[in-house]
């Protein structure tokens, strides 16, 4: 007792490492055993991830745009869903990629790793060629979403464009915390992530991880598996910030889509079948009345455009402060600050973090001042966006536009096929293919 | 179908909207690729601890995606003084004369019993972790950090970890101690040159 309590009253003097006690000279002929830790995973299974991407890419695109099969795009959705789902944990995903991305283009001490790359580029490029195929059949959280949508309902237009800005915003804001730093915004509010962790493919423990550090993340989750019982592909939809890249790129796609690749009866039995309201009417030949108060509207909002991208960054500006405290070295600057004009007493975890590196206190408040310098610019630009999607938006929906039939919208439109089976047209011309008789 | 004139301008000029949009596109997803291909670090990285930054907080046995967490604590022995009275062994109320040979399980500090202690010679004892046993609280590191040499310490075990994107346990870290590091050396090892 003595010796140990004396011990143990010691201060604890110096920093680590120090070696109070001398490695001994051992007489007994022992050997030191070599320090031994497991290797890394090869990099072979992310290759395999790679070609399995690219893989599914194209055959998804041919089962939409070629084969139009929407019961081999579900084999292919469910199968996506249980290898990049279930079996790889749902990481790295394209959605998170952006991230990283952002990340080792602004910050060049940032190894970005290939898959993140090849995640991030391969379903755009596929996209520009041949719509959202991804999320037809690949997305593992689109698979997911899916899958569940059992009664899905119609909802109505105006919130449906009204919510889908959102997915804008999310992106905006990821690239935000992403570009300063701060946090991976789209990895830590993943909502389907710590579901695909559930199933025990390569862990055993993995039911127990609910209870663990997760249950947050699998609340969401199931939450948005509930929604997503009568609202088809919520995620998807109103939130997924990759979805909102990729609606601007399949508007542009080279091929898309369609819902017959003959010609369009209006028969309207189309109308309603797409769970995700991406089904176009057509419109009326006769020349719109109300022509020239569109003008005028569009004029107006011209006018307002950089109204609204002043007022949006004025107010991101406000913002970026607040936000730049989920940066970590904010919040620690924060605290040494309060410890040291003695606003609190007694340190916590991040204070002693920073004293432990015994570096000036200066340091870390100057660190922390440049950080929130890139958060007021970064804020403001956040703002400005907003700004300007939601002109986008309004223009958007005060442009005229004439469209002769039936149609989806190929922005909003996944390419999922379901559309097809509703069409008279399309199920004549498969009975033609396979040889059976048509009545007329 | 289109038969008056203003429709098929219409489309025309639809089309050409979008044959503009597929070319930026074009431009702006290849432009992206080039920049990052030319940045040339494609090889792999795995998150480490870095054991000069981590305080012992206690979120690595809790904040990991996984359970038992990834992390598990490393002895470098080189580093030990084989001490018979080890601070990371006994806990703090351990008394000596309770017989040093075959300690109770409530003096050990360990929750688990993950350290195990075998006897060299003379006073002198070699201290092993059971990486199975170990759930990375850190508890062991801290009283050799402040009151021995420091050879004990944590690490994110690769055979384990399933290297997310963004690792929780980071995300919670109140001393920035993780860090990625490239896949090949994947470990920062205290008493070991990188
Ligand atoms: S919208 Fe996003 S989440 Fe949905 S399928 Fe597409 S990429 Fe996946
Ligand atoms: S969370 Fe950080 S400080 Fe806490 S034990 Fe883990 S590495 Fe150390
Ligand atoms: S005290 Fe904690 S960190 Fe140390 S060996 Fe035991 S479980 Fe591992
Ligand atoms: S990367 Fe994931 S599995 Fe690895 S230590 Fe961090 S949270 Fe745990």
């Amino acid at each position: 007792m003595p010796i140990l309590v004396a011990l143990f009253l010691m201060p604890a003097a110096s920093a680590l490492g120090a070696e109070r006690f001398a490695l001994p000279k051992f007489k007994s002929g022992y050997e030191l055993p070599p320090l031994e830790v497991p290797p890394a995973a090869s990099d072979a299974l992310e290759y395999l991830d790679v070609a399995a991407l690219a893989a599914a890419l194209a055959l998804a695109s041919y089962l939409a745009l070629r084969a139009r099969s929407r019961r081999a795009l579900w084999v292919l959705m469910a199968a996506s869903l249980v290898y990049f789902g279930f079996y790889r944990g749902g990481c790295i995903c394209s959605i998170g990629a952006i991230q990283n991305v952002v990340l080792a283009l602004l910050d060049n001490g940032y190894a970005i790793p290939f898959t993140a790359v090849a995640f991030f580029v391969i379903p755009l490029a596929v996209t520009l060629l041949f719509g959202r195929t991804f999320c037809a059949a690949v997305c593992p959280l689109g698979a997911l979403q899916d899958i569940v949508a059992v009664r899905p309902v119609r909802v109505p237009a105006w919130l449906d464009h009204g919510l889908g800005l959102l997915a804008y915003v999310y992106l905006g804001a990821a690239v935000l915390f992403a570009a300063t730093g701060a946090a991976f915004l789209i990895c830590e509010y993943d909502p389907f992530v710590a579901i695909f962790r559930l199933v025990p493919f390569t862990r055993p423990n993995a039911m127990m991880e609910a209870f663990g550090g997760s249950m947050g993340m699998l609340i969401l989750g199931a939450g948005f598996v509930l929604v997503g019982l009568f609202i088809a592909r919520p995620y998807c939809r109103w939130l997924c910030p990759y979805g909102a890249m990729l609606r601007l790129l399949s508007r542009a796609s080279k091929w898309h889509v369609t819902i017959t690749p003959d010609e369009c009866v209006h028969c309207t039995l189309c109308e309603d079948s797409c769970p995700l309201g991406a089904i176009q009417k057509p419109t009326t030949d006769l020349p719109r009345p109300d022509r020239l108060i569109d003008r005028r509207r569009l004029a107006l909002l011209l006018i307002l455009v950089p109204l609204l991208l002043a007022g949006g960054g004025c107010f991101g500006r406000y913002l970026g402060e607040p936000f730049s405290r989920v940066h970590f070295t904010v919040q620690q600057a924060e605290r040494v600050r309060l410890e040291e004009t003695g606003q609190i007493t007694g340190t916590d975890d991040i204070s002693d973090a920073f004293y432990k590196t015994q570096r000036p206190r200066e340091e870390l408040y100057a660190e922390a001042g440049a950080i929130r310098g890139r958060f007021d610019i970064g804020g403001t630009l956040l703002g400005v966006w907003v700004g300007l999607v939601v002109a986008v938006k309004l223009i958007h929906l005060s442009v005229y536009r004439t469209r002769t039939d039936y149609e989806p919208d190929r922005a909003t439109c996944l390419s999922c096929g379901r559309c097809f089976k509703y069409c008279p047209v399309e199920r004549k011309r498969l009975k033609t293919l396979k040889g059976e008789p048509t009545t007329p | 179908m289109p038969t008056d004139n203003t429709t098929n301008n219409k489309t025309t000029r639809r089309n050409l909207f979008r044959k503009g949009g597929l070319a930026a596109g074009a431009a702006v997803v290849t432009g992206t690729a080039a920049t990052l291909a030319a940045k040339g670090r494609s090889d792999g990285t795995v998150w480490q601890i870095d054991p000069e930054k981590c305080i012992q907080c206690g979120n690595c046995a809790t904040y990991c995606v996984l359970d038992p967490s990834a992390v598990t604590c490393v002895h470098a022995l080189k580093l030990c003084g084989y001490c018979d009275l080890c601070f990371a062994y006994f806990s703090p109320g351990f008394e000596p004369e309770a017989g040093i040979e075959a300690p109770a399980v409530e003096s050990q500090l360990c929750p688990t019993e993950a350290i195990k202690r075998r006897w060299i010679e003379g006073p002198h004892y070699e201290y092993t972790i059971d990486e199975e046993l170990c759930i990375g609280c850190g508890k062991c590191i801290k009283g050799c950090n402040n009151f021995g040499n420091g050879s004990l310490f944590l690490q994110v075990m690769h055979d384990r970890c399933v290297n997310c994107n963004e690792c929780s346990i980071a995300e919670a870290c109140p001393s920035d101690a993780f860090q990625r590091v490239p896949a090949n050396h994947p470990y920062l090892l205290k008493g070991e040159d990188h």
